[in-house]
Parts: structure tokens; C-alpha cells; sequence
């Protein structure tokens, strides 16, 4: 508390009537609950006229969530929002659209069935009569892709472009309405240099036709670069709002953070064992050309905890996926502990001893209607049948081991999963992995979503279990975490390994040099994916 | 703060009471029917009344078993009621025409409990078939068992050529008698069907609550990609629910057959909607992943004792079924209103927690 208002006094008043008179879009002490998280708390988001207002946070800090009640997608449990001063009442995206208000969001919200012209105006299309104007819709998006230097055919379908394209045409989306406000959460996770310096332009000329931009980003230099005011939000509450001028990285990941970034991810020297894991030349066709998967090859040591960094669509959670049994076209060789792994279905592989944490808890990790114990056993099953039927006792002794070993806070095992927080859930979908006596674990991007407390929780839970010879992929997208926890990072681009360092070498240069290989105009071809 | 602590547990007292009346609410429909009826006509209790009541409740209430596994994977079966039609055709024709071997010139009349097996047979193949086509080939289950029901419905058309097996008793020369027992016999007083209906129950009850593969249908209802990621069988999984279902039809068709002591194809027709509403009314939901077997057989209860009390209190037909639909969405309303309630009890409970 004490922390938000030394901010408040850092902001000299006088100025700030001078530079901050003119906000367009307000949302007041929006508090937002989720089954699982409190993703808002008491926020009070400003938005300036005709600039650039930057949001900032850690992943779980609640930036989506306060961009979703704006777009009206989600409605605040608490507080309101205000459009020049009028308060407004935000049902559904339209609501904001009409006012105004358009989105582009992080995850791509495409319709991957419908073409380049159908997906840019969607529910917004150019009527004549009831009729649909296909030509003017195709002349006018053929105008906007031109203007974002794009060439892509307007009656392409979108399943057939790559990533990088489609988020062009989730950007197109947004331009097509006369927006007065844009939100634009994550833009240029998946653009290549190229196409940022682009949309760095369309900014500046949206800015200078008077729109307001809110842009969110977890690239702080590109931040510092196109950013005019700053806010940052941390665990669900703002703890800083400043202009952009005035600060450094430096200050911006110690508003993020809240700590010293170094004290919460502690990694332990370990002597690494024998190689546990081998795969070699793991290959996995994409649909319409192309590789999700291209020729990867590495091992994995017992007791080591391997990174995995690469882009949005750079094939890193394909790999855990196949690891996992769940790619059925895949080609390629694995061993595990020296014997080669033939089995296909995910059940199989479970038997052998990967166990996956899945990247998304909520569709893919836990089973919403089951409580907390029924969630932790479902993959273990067997282990507590006392001769055909299910032996209580050891269910609740081995739910209650978990419970104790990962220190996950329940009041009752027998609860609903969906009553715990972000971060308790992801330690009964740990757990429930652990339970399977696995050799090799899969965390796909293990502390997507839970707070700074429950990351360092799951970190040291890592470094414990590496210890006790277990052998750790870890997949992330959180250059910092992956440095700090990883024995070793490989990093992936377009489905193929470019670049293999140790936790010496490793630097956030070298990382993202690589992962942005195959990106560039001048993509090389292929012949990287020999691995090492 | 002491205030405040108390506040907090009085609150959760109360919504407590009103989850309990929510939570019980098919078997407190069930008293109230029952109260209602009895006030009303004077038979309504009587000894007689109350086993004609269990019989038909029995024939429903068994295929409602075999429905909650299909809907608790979130998956639909409208083909029960054409499979008691197809196996009671079926057992009929072994009865009166046994099987005929051209090659060898003769006819086998199996035995009674022969045919008994192997009707059960016929029909749990029949949701086995459902099951595959759903899991091998990705059809809805809606669509699958759509199928299924005009498929099995023709078969018992063509058994027969649209006629009416009469006269199920068979001949004690061929060893075949007994088949009217199933229908008729009683064991301390009480019909063979009750007691399968009560054996069914349980055994589905303990399926469900006690081994890995009833987790794993709730899994599978519940999420199904997660209960897969979990190692979880789904195609196995739902095959075995569909057969299970087609079981029941099959046990069904049997007993209708058996009472009748005739073999009519048309039987059970329009079964699977009273067995819909029969599971939904008994709290599970239609999403899947939600529901309990206790739930059902009050669920089937309350609609075959509204059925028969609404007969006996002389409502019209047409009114009868005005306000069977009405009680069936009204249940819905209120799972609806529960599952809201619960959601936010999860909520507060999170909150106390941090």
C-alpha cells in the first residue's frame, strides 16, 4: 500500500493537469473475479486521447482480463467504465464496437473456415439491400491489406496463411471500423521485424488521426519505442501509471516484478545423470505444406531441465504434444532410458513415463465438473484399485501426499476444482502428472496465468524434482524464467531447432536472435533442422 | 473482524439449506407427487396400485440406467426404445420359429434362457455399433443414434413382416417354456422386473462410484480432451457406455415381451424421451460430467408415478402430457438455477481461502 502512494507522489500535479487533461476512456475501480483467480482488483485504467497508453505486466498481472471488460467480451464483477466522462454499459463486443472501441487480441480470434474478406468483416459486413457487397468488401480489404503492405490474396482462406499473416488480418480486422480507441494486446508476438516496423507506422498515422491507442506488449524495449504513457499493472492491481519518456527497462521490470527479478527463480547446480531421452529427426507435417515439426533431434539427461524457447507457432508445444502421444502422423525415433518408445496413443506413453502438463489448464488439464482429488487421480487410476474396486483409503492417502508434498491450499480434497486459485490448479495438474511415476515431464508453459507467489512455488518444484532424477522439458515463452530455471535452452523457430545453448551462454540476444531465424526475408531454407 | 467471521458462516448456512433443497429437489417433487395423489384418490396408496406403479416404473427406469452412463459422457441415445422393440421381436421369433438352418434342414429351438442371453447379446451389439460409429467415425451421437433408432426399429418390422409374435409360451417338446416367468414371476411378492430394476441400480451405482471406468465416463463428460491428455480411453470409454445402454434396451425389451407373453414391433416406441426425462429430471446434465445414478431412479419415479396418477385421477391424455413437458423443462430451470448457485459458492469459498 505504502508502495502505490510514493507513485502517487512521484507524479507532480501541475503536470499532470497539463499533459493528462484529455482522457477518452476510463475505467474505474473495475475488480473482476474468475473462477480460479482474481484476475482484477480495484483498478482504475486511463486512457489518453490521440496517444499511445502502453499496459504492462507480468503474464496473470491481468492485462487481457481489464482489455476483455473494455472490448466487452467479459463484464466486470465491480466498477464501471467511462467514455468521455458518460458512463458505459458493455455487454458484448458489438456494444463496443459501435462505440467505437475496437480489439486485436493476443490469442488470434479468426475464423480459420472463412477467407481474408469474410473474417475482416465479420459482423460488421457491408450490406446493400440485405444483400452482402462481396466487391466492395473485397475492394475495400484489398485497401486496408495494401496499406499494412501486405500481399495476401483477400479470398485466400485463413486456415492457409501463416501466423505472422493472420495476425496482419486480425489488424486489418480492427482497422476496417472507424475506430476511436484500438486495443492491441500482443501484436507483434508472431511479426517479424519487418512487418513490426509496419505496424509501427499504421500507428503513428492512427495516432495522428486522433485515435487512441492501448497497446500491450511484453517486449519493453519495442514499449519504450512506441509507447507515450505506461502503465503497469501487477497481480491484478496498477501500481505505476507514467510517461513513457521518463522511464528506463529498468524501472519497468522492477514495477513489474515488485522484486528483484533474480530472488524469485533460484536455480540449483545439479550433477546431470545419464541420457534419459533421445529423440531424433521427430518430424510432423502441417496441413496445406510445410512442417509443425522439422527434424528435431536432442536428448535429455536425467536430472536436467531443458528449455524450450521459441516464438508464438515455432513448433514448442507441438514437440511436447508428440512427446506426448497426441500427434499421430509424427515420424521419427525416440528412446527413453536407452529403449526406443513405439507406442502411440497417450495412454501408452503415460505407461512408458512422459507425462504432459498441458499449456492450457483450463481445456486441457482439468476436468471442471470433478473435485480436486478426482482431478489429481484420473490419470492413476489403477494404483488404487484394491482388487476391482476403488480403494478410498488410497485414494485419499496419495491425494493427500500431493496435497502435502506440492503444499497445494485446499480446504477439502473433495471440493471443487474450480474453487482454487490459478495457481493451486496448476499444482493439482502437476500433481496429477507426478502420480503417473513418470520419467520424463512435459510443462508446457507451467506458470501461464498464476501469480508471482505460485510461479516461485513451481520453480522450486522443478528444481526439486530435477534432483531427484527426474528428466524436465520446460516450454516457455518468459525469456527470463527460461534463462534463470533451464540447464540447457534449445530454441525453436518454424518447427525446426536454431539454436542450442548452455545456462552459461545463454543470453536474451542470443535466444531471441534465434528464435526470429526463418523469419527474416532472407529465410536461409531448411538447413538447420539437423539438430545437435 | 469477529463480526465478520460470523457473517460469513451465516451466510454460507443459509445458502447450505438452499443448495440441500436444490440439490434434493427431484426427490422432494417426488413426495409432493406422491402427497398430491394420495389426497386425491383413495386408491392411489393401495397395495395394487403401488406394484402396477413399480412395474411401469422399472421398464423406464432401467433404460434411464443405461441413458445416465450415455449422457453422463455428454453423449445422447435415442435408439433405446426401437432396441426393446428389435429384442423383444427377436426373442419372440426364437421362441415361436427358433432358427433356421436350410443347410442342415432342421430347426434349433434354443433354450429359454438361451434366448434370453442372446438377445442380450443382439442388443448390447446394438450400442456397441452406435458407439463405434460415434468414436471411429466422429458422427454425432445425436445423428449416430438416430440412425440406430430407425435401423432397429425396420429390423423388428422385418423380423416378422410387421406381425405381432403371439403367444410367447413356447413348447415343452422343444424344451423352450418359461419365458412368461420373467414377466410375471415374483420373488417375496415382489415382480421379477422391481428386482432388476433395484440389481440394476446398484450395480450402475457402484460402476460409477467405484471403479476407474465410471471416473472415467464423468471424466470424459466433464472435459474430454483433459481426461484423454489424462491417459483416459474415450473411445473405449464411450463404446462401453452405448453398450451398456443398449443393454438395458435389450433387458427391457425382454421383460415387455414377457408380460405381453407377445412380441409386438412397435413396442417401446418413443421409451428413449421418457428415459431423457427421466435422467434429466434426476439432476444429470445434459453437458455431461454431471449426474448420479440415486438421481435417476427418483428422476424415473417421479415421471411414471405422474404418468399413473395423472391416468387415475382421470386427466386427459393431452393434458397429461402438457404437464409432463412442463414438469421436465422446470427441472431443468432449477438444475440451471443450482449449477449458477454452486458456481458462485465456488467463488466465495476461493475467496475465504486466500
Amino acid at each position: 500500500m505504502s508502495e502505490m502512494n510514493a507513485i502517487q507522489e512521484l507524479q507532480p500535479t501541475p503536470e499532470e493537469n497539463i499533459f493528462f487533461n484529455d482522457i477518452i476512456l476510463k475505467a474505474e475501480k473495475i475488480t473482476k473475479i474468475f473462477p480460479g483467480t482474481v484476475a482484477l482488483e480495484n483498478v482504475t485504467y486511463n486512457v489518453y486521447k490521440g496517444k499511445v497508453n502502453v499496459l504492462i505486466g507480468e503474464n496473470g498481472a491481468g492485462k487481457s482480463t481489464l482489455m476483455k471488460i473494455l472490448a466487452g467480451v467479459e463484464q466486470p464483477s465491480d466498477g464501471r467504465v467511462l467514455l468521455d466522462g458518460h458512463e458505459i454499459l458493455l455487454h458484448s463486443p458489438l456494444d463496443a464496437a459501435k462505440l467505437g472501441i475496437g480489439i486485436i487480441y493476443q490469442e488470434l480470434n479468426l475464423c480459420s473456415n472463412l477467407s481474408v474478406v469474410d473474417n475482416i468483416f465479420l459482423a460488421r459486413e457491408v450490406v446493400q439491400n440485405g444483400w452482402i457487397d462481396k466487391k466492395d468488401q473485397v475492394k475495400k480489404a484489398v485497401e486496408m491489406i495494401n496499406r499494412l503492405e501486405q500481399k495476401i490474396d483477400p479470398n485466400a482462406m485463413v486456415s492457409e496463411l501463416r501466423i505472422g499473416q493472420q495476425q496482419i488480418i486480425e489488424i486489418a480486422k480492427a482497422l476496417i471500423q472507424d475506430v476511436r480507441i484500438l486495443i492491441m494486446d500482443e501484436p507483434t508476438s508472431a511479426l517479424s521485424a519487418a512487418e513490426v516496423e509496419i505496424l509501427f507506422r499504421v500507428i503513428r498515422e492512427l495516432k495522428a488521426q486522433g485515435v487512441s491507442i492501448i497497446y500491450i506488449s511484453h517486449k519493453l524495449e519495442e514499449l519504450l519505442q512506441i509507447g507515450d504513457i505506461i502503465t503497469v499493472l501487477r497481480d491484478g492491481r496498477k501500481v505505476a501509471e507514467e510517461e513513457a519518456a521518463k522511464v528506463s527497462v529498468s524501472w519497468l521490470i522492477e514495477k513489474m516484478v515488485g522484486r528483484n527479478p533474480a530472488a524469485l527463480f533460484t536455480r540449483k547446480e545439479r550433477e546431470l545423470g545419464d541420457v534419459l531421452l533421445k529423440v531424433e529427426n521427430l518430424t510432423a507435417p502441417r496441413l496445406g505444406g510445410g512442417f509443425v515439426l522439422d527434424h528435431v533431434s536432442f536428448e535429455l539427461r536425467k536430472g536436467e531441465i531443458l528449455g524450450f524457447y521459441g516464438l508464438m507457432g515455432a513448433g514448442r508445444s507441438d514437440l511436447v504434444d508428440c512427446l506426448a502421444g497426441m500427434h499421430l502422423q509424427s515420424s521419427g525415433k525416440i528412446w527413453l532410458d536407452g529403449a526406443p518408445v513405439t507406442s502411440k496413443t497417450i495412454s501408452e506413453r503415460i505407461n512408458r513415463g512422459f507425462v504432459l502438463v498441458p499449456e492450457d489448464r483450463q481445456r486441457y488439464g482439468l476436468v471442471q465438473s470433478l473435485s480436486v482429488m478426482d482431478n489429481m487421480l484420473l490419470a492413476s487410476l489403477k494404483k488404487y484399485i484394491k482388487r476391482v474396486f476403488l480403494n478410498k483409503k488410497k485414494e485419499k492417502t496419495a491425494t493427500e501426499q500431493q496435497v502435502k508434498d506440492l503444499s497445494i491450499r485446499v480446504a477439502s480434497i473433495r471440493q471443487p476444482i474450480t474453487s482454487l486459485s490459478g495457481g493451486n490448479q496448476q499444482k493439482v495438474v502437476v500433481a496429477k502428472g507426478l502420480l503417473t511415476k513418470p520419467k520424463v515431464l512435459l510443462l508446457d508453459e507451467p506458470t501461464r496465468g498464476i501469480d508471482v507467489g505460485a510461479k516461485s512455488e513451481i520453480f522450486e518444484l522443478m528444481n526439486r524434482l530435477a534432483s531427484q532424477n527426474y528428466g524436465v522439458i520446460f516450454v516457455s515463452s518468459e525469456l527470463k524464467e527460461i534463462l534463470a530455471m533451464s540447464d540447457r535452452i534449445i530454441v525453436m523457430s518454424k518447427g525446426a531447432i536454431t539454436g542450442e545453448f548452455s545456462h552459461k551462454e545463454a543470453t536474451e540476444e542470443k535466444l531471441v536472435t534465434a528464435s526470429a531465424f526463418g523469419h527474416s526475408p532472407s529465410n536461409g531454407g531448411n538447413n538447420h533442422g539437423s539438430g545437435k | 473482524m469477529d463480526q465478520e467471521n460470523k457473517k460469513i458462516t451465516r451466510k454460507i448456512t443459509k445458502t447450505d439449506i438452499q443448495q440441500f433443497l436444490l440439490r434434493g429437489r427431484a426427490f422432494i417433487a417426488l413426495i409432493l407427487v406422491f402427497i398430491v395423489f394420495s389426497a386425491m384418490s383413495p386408491q392411489f396408496l393401495s397395495t395394487g396400485n403401488l406394484v402396477i406403479m413399480s412395474k411401469h416404473v422399472a421398464i423406464n427406469a432401467l433404460l434411464a440406467i443405461g441413458m445416465t452412463f450415455v449422457i453422463l459422457t455428454g453423449g445422447i441415445d435415442l435408439s433405446v426404445g426401437s432396441i426393446v422393440g428389435m429384442t423383444a421381436m427377436i426373442a419372440g421369433g426364437l421362441i415361436n420359429e427358433g432358427i433356421i438352418l436350410p443347410q442342415l434342414g432342421v430347426i434349433v429351438y434354443p433354450h429359454t434362457w438361451m434366448i434370453i442371453v442372446l438377445s442380450l447379446i443382439v442388443g448390447t451389439l446394438m450400442g456397441a455399433i452406435s458407439g463405434f460409429v460415434i468414436t471411429r467415425f466422429n458422427v454425432a451421437p445425436f445423428i449416430a443414434t438416430l440412425g440406430m433408432l430407425y435401423v432397429a426399429r425396420g429390423i423388428a418390422g422385418l423380423r416378422n413382416n410387421g406381425y405381432t409374435f403371439p403367444n410367447l409360451i413356447g413348447r415343452p417338446e422343444f424344451g423352450n417354456t418359461g419365458f412368461p416367468i420373467l414377466g410375471a414371476g415374483n420373488f417375496l411378492g415382489i415382480n421379477y422386473s422391481i428386482w432388476l430394476m433395484i440389481a440394476l441400480t446398484i450395480i450402475a451405482y457402484i460402476i460409477t462410484t467405484r471403479l476407474p471406468f465410471g471416473r472415467h465416463v464423468y471424466a470424459v463428460g466433464g472435459n474430454e480432451r483433459a481426461a484423454e491428455l489424462s491417459g483416459v480411453r474415450i473411445s473405449r470409454t464411450k463404446v462401453l457406455v452405448y453398450s451398456i445402454s443398449g443393454f438395458c434396451s435389450a433387458l427391457v425389451g425382454l421383460i415387455i415381451a414377457s408380460q405381453l407373453v407377445a412380441a409386438h414391433p412397435a413396442t417401446g416406441e418413443s421409451f428413449e424421451l421418457n428415459a431423457i426425462a427421466a435422467v434429466v429430471l434426476g439432476g444429470t446434465s445434459l453437458a455431461g460430467g454431471r449426474g448420479s445414478m440415486g438421481g435417476t431412479l427418483i428422476g424415473a419415479f417421479v415421471i411414471g408415478v405422474l404418468g399413473d396418477g395423472l391416468v387415475m385421477m382421470g386427466v386427459s391424455s393431452f393434458w397429461q402430457k402438457v404437464i409432463k413437458g412442463a414438469v421436465i423443462v422446470l427441472a431443468v430451470i432449477i438444475d440451471q438455477v443450482q449449477a449458477r448457485m454452486q458456481e458462485r459458492i465456488a467463488l466465495q469459498q476461493q475467496q475465504i481461502i486466500k
